[in-house]
């Protein structure tokens, strides 16, 4: 493999040492040579052909022109079909192209394929997917591990080297804790900053679009072509975006970081907070201050995410019914019997059991009692937020209580598997912007992620932290 | 037990989706074991608290009112399952 960082490529395709097409079809190679993976749903060589094709052709300068990129297959992408990982939209090649992807075809980069994920991205092990399991790059022979998820087919490709970079989307851990997992880097942007037009919605007041990349540099320059206001997300923020890369600065010196001692948990490995001491080291020799924080309400932050995101998901998810797009269940007479019977046959067991909570939980009688009183436990949350932020100008934490764990080893037991999103899930419900980065190993030899929080459209110093720690670690 | 065989059903009737009966039982065991965990948000003293629907601190944009032709029938009716002169067609709902 010739690069492993977008800024290398860029600049060796700027200085001709390797062509666009020469680059892609190493990468093509890669891709077809790791298809036991199961990291892409949708992989078609002749389309990424065409657009080497289109891209030669074409004489302007353009960022991001020829960098291979995989597309979490949540976008809807006008050329490459959209599945959300679901039976139920098997068939769908959407007419338009998401506000992320569109960004990212404007600044020139090739789309390598779409990459697998839990289904409607419900799910912490790229375990629910309606086409299979997606295995980390990292596992050993014998012992096949999950990338984690719901992005874990996007973290999975840039592991495995089969792209330079990813989109994912991020609803309470869904790009930080696969990041961790397959140990790349992984950005949840602050809540509004790239527009979710285009993805395929799952809970809308939590999801974000982001990236995955081997580094914080491609970090900051991908984030930037993505980021922007968008008039067809009405969450979408009207903010200056800055120039992440170019003012990315590991000076730290006169900073306050705020530890929460709430970030802990039973039974997590003694390595997690070995890796977490070390990172508060870092930091303190590069004259940064320690200050330690409470975030009160932290341990309400999961029960409180488990009402309001399958609430909002019964909602959105009542779209798919059988009639505009989508699979339709055959040989019934009646409409009503075509609705139960298409998203019967078309839901898997995890997008079924959070849609039935959901409606439970907004249905007559139990409203106040459920969705509204997690509203107000968000609000708290989100206060503790704001309260510490008075003290310090960012937060360290783990970014999981694991490494990656065995394939289907939680998937009988739902509350277990909603406690892989325990650390990164509080930030969600805040809005806040949060990465994780690769930092340390656990005792099997696995990566284990450090995620660093920041306030609000503050990603530029979340950016900071991460290139300083990662730049200590090297 | 919050969730019973009745409620599932009716849940799931809401839900419009067809559960096999022993998916059924499993979702009665998993929306049980879920409710009964996210309990403990009653320790939460949350009076006088406003619920926090949006996290963003955008205000709505204006624009202008001006009609655009986005969409074409034909790339809208695309995806369709089945569909009938310009319409989406579904099973027959008036005898």
């Amino acid at each position: 493999m010739p690069f492993k960082s977008i800024k290398d490529a860029i600049s060796n395709i700027e200085s001709k040492k390797i062509s666009i097409r020469e680059l892609n079809l190493e990468f093509i190679k890669k891709i077809k040579d790791n298809k036991n993976l199961n990291i892409f749903i949708y992989f078609d060589e002749k389309k990424i052909i065409n657009q080497i094709d289109n891209l030669e052709k074409d004489n302007s300068n353009k960022k991001l022109k020829g960098i291979p990129l995989a597309i979490k297959d949540l976008f809807c992408t006008k050329d490459m079909p959209t599945t959300a990982g679901s039976k139920i939209l098997e068939n769908f090649n959407p007419t338009y192209e998401s506000f992320v992807t569109q960004k990212l075809i404007n600044d020139g980069a090739i789309f390598v394929g779409k990459t697998n994920l839990d289904e409607f991205a419900m799910g912490s092990a790229t375990d629910t997917s309606y086409f299979g399991n997606t295995i980390n790059p990292l596992s050993k022979k014998d012992n096949p591990l999950a990338p984690g998820g719901s992005s874990g087919g996007s973290a999975a490709a840039v592991a495995a080297d089969l792209c330079l970079g990813a989109t994912g989307t991020d609803t309470g851990g869904s790009i930080r804790q696969p990041a961790s997992f397959c140990g790349v880097v992984g950005i949840k942007p602050t809540y509004g900053l790239c527009s979710r037009w285009g993805i395929a919605a799952f809970a809308s007041s939590l999801d974000q679009a982001g990236v995955f990349t081997n580094n914080v540099e491609d970090s900051s320059i991908l984030l930037e072509t993505i980021a922007g206001f968008d008039q067809r997300d009405s969450t979408s923020s009207n903010v200056n975006i800055p120039n992440y890369f170019d003012n990315l600065n590991d000076d730290l010196s006169g900073m306050t970081v705020g530890i929460p001692k709430e970030y802990t948990i039973d039974g997590m490995p003694e390595e997690i907070n070995l890796i977490w001491e070390e990172s508060k080291k870092v930091l303190e020799n590069k004259g940064v201050k320690i200050k330690n924080i409470s975030l009160p309400h932290t341990k309400y932050a999961l029960p409180t995410y488990y009402i309001i995101a399958p609430a909002e998901a019964s909602s959105n998810l009542a779209r798919y019914d059988g009639v505009k797009y989508g699979f339709r269940a055959n040989g019934i007479s009646s409409l009503d019997e075509m609705y139960e019977q298409t998203r019967g046959e078309g839901f898997g067991k995890e997008v079924k059991r959070r849609i039935l909570i959901g409606t439970y939980v907004l249905s007559a009688g139990y409203y106040d009692a459920y969705y509204l009183k997690a509203q107000k436990v968000r609000k708290l949350i989100a206060n503790d937020f704001k309260e510490a932020f008075k003290e310090c100008d960012f937060i360290v934490t783990p970014t999981a209580p694991s490494a990656a764990f065995p394939l289907n080893e939680k998937k009988q037991d739902p509350i277990k598997m909603y406690l892989n999103d325990v650390f990164t899930v509080p930030a969600s419900l805040a809005g806040l912007p949060g990465i994780s980065i690769p930092f340390g190993k656990d005792k099997n030899n696995l990566p284990l992620g450090i995620q660093i929080l920041g306030k609000h459209f503050d990603e530029q110093l979340v950016f900071n932290v991460a290139l300083s720690l990662e730049r200590s670690s090297e | 037990m919050k969730i019973d065989k009745d409620t599932i059903n009716k849940i799931a009737r809401l839900s419009r989706i067809k559960l096999e009966d022993k998916e059924s039982e499993d979702y009665i065991k998993d929306l049980n074991s879920i409710l009964d965990w996210v309990e403990q948000l009653n320790e939460v003293n949350t009076h006088n608290v406003e619920p926090l629907s949006n996290i963003s601190s955008s205000v709505l944009p204006k624009r202008n009112d001006i009609s655009k032709d986005s969409n074409s029938s034909e790339e809208i009716l695309k995806n369709a399952p089945d569909k009938l002169e310009g319409f989406f067609a579904v099973p027959k709902v008036v005898e």
